[in-house]
């Protein structure tokens, strides 16, 4: 698994490539979570466009970094989830906390109007 | 094509297996005739409880072996048995649940059973405490789609 970042504004966008499971998930955390830190971010996209493989560690993964996001009052969204990615989110009831989108260009576009907090990341306490 | 098979295989306790045994799992079933679908669950199912015997069955025992076994029938139906000789589960049921994890909560789903049962015709958890786990995954692919 490989993953490549880039930042627009304060959104880091984490593109990750190859099979997410549970060997490559924890190293694919600490290097979104240190790219988080060094480049003070505070909203996470990530990209499932290129991922081939995901089982459940992927959902640990996004509900890890909305725990990171919420301490800045950030938001996460994940985009170009295939059909079984999207099964798995769904089963995990993710998009309580992450919204989902088709490209990276409309995740950044609806970040940037704002405005739909209570909608995006409703309150989990 | 219809013919039955069988592969029992033991691997060492270490996540890059998860990897190889839902690659071996696609491999074996890929000439039964399966839909991308149908390999996409199993190899999904697959990587979940190797993940869950790799996680917590030898604690920090770093030697401890998982067993993969995988049988079709000549119907189609595939048996897939992901074993441990490992520390074992005091209550399955409560494993089973979805959200429930002994692990870090931030970081954890606790959704590999779900996952499994979802995606599986039928998940049978066998465990008791310093016994082992083992874990069957029934599929019966289905045969309509083929020409």
């Amino acid at each position: 698994m490989e993953i490549t970042f880039e930042m627009i504004d304060d959104i880091l966008i984490s593109v990750l490539s190859g099979e997410l499971d549970h060997h490559s998930s924890g190293e694919i955390r600490d290097t979104i979570d240190h790219t988080y830190d060094t480049f003070q971010a505070k909203h996470i996209i990530l990209s499932f466009e290129e991922v081939t493989f995901m089982d459940s560690s992927g959902v640990g993964l996004i509900m890890g970094r909305y725990n990171k996001v919420r301490e800045r009052k950030g938001k996460i969204a994940v985009v170009g989830c295939n059909e079984y990615i999207t099964r798995i989110l769904d089963l995990a009831g993710i998009y309580t906390i992450a919204r989902c989108f088709v490209s990276t260009k409309e995740a950044v576009a609806a970040f940037e109007e704002g405005g739909e907090g209570e909608i995006w990341n409703a309150e989990t306490e | 094509m219809e013919r039955r098979n069988r592969i029992k295989l033991e691997m060492l306790c270490v996540s890059e297996n998860e990897a190889i045994a839902r690659n071996i799992a696609a491999v074996f079933v890929a000439p039964l005739d399966p839909t991308v679908e149908e390999l996409t669950e199993i190899k999904t199912a697959v990587s979940e409880a190797v993940s869950n015997a790799i996680l917590h069955a030898y604690g920090a025992e770093k030697d401890g072996s998982i067993y993969l076994e995988m049988e079709a029938d000549t119907s189609g139906k595939i048996t897939i048995i992901v074993e441990d000789r490992g520390i074992g589960i005091e209550d399955v049921k409560k494993a089973m649940e979805p959200l429930f994890t002994t692990g870090d909560s931030r970081e954890r789903s606790g959704m590999g059973f779900t996952v499994m049962e979802s995606f599986m015709d039928k998940v049978q958890v066998d465990s008791s405490p310093g016994k082992g786990t083992k874990v069957t995954l029934i599929k019966s692919l289905d045969r309509i789609h083929g020409f």
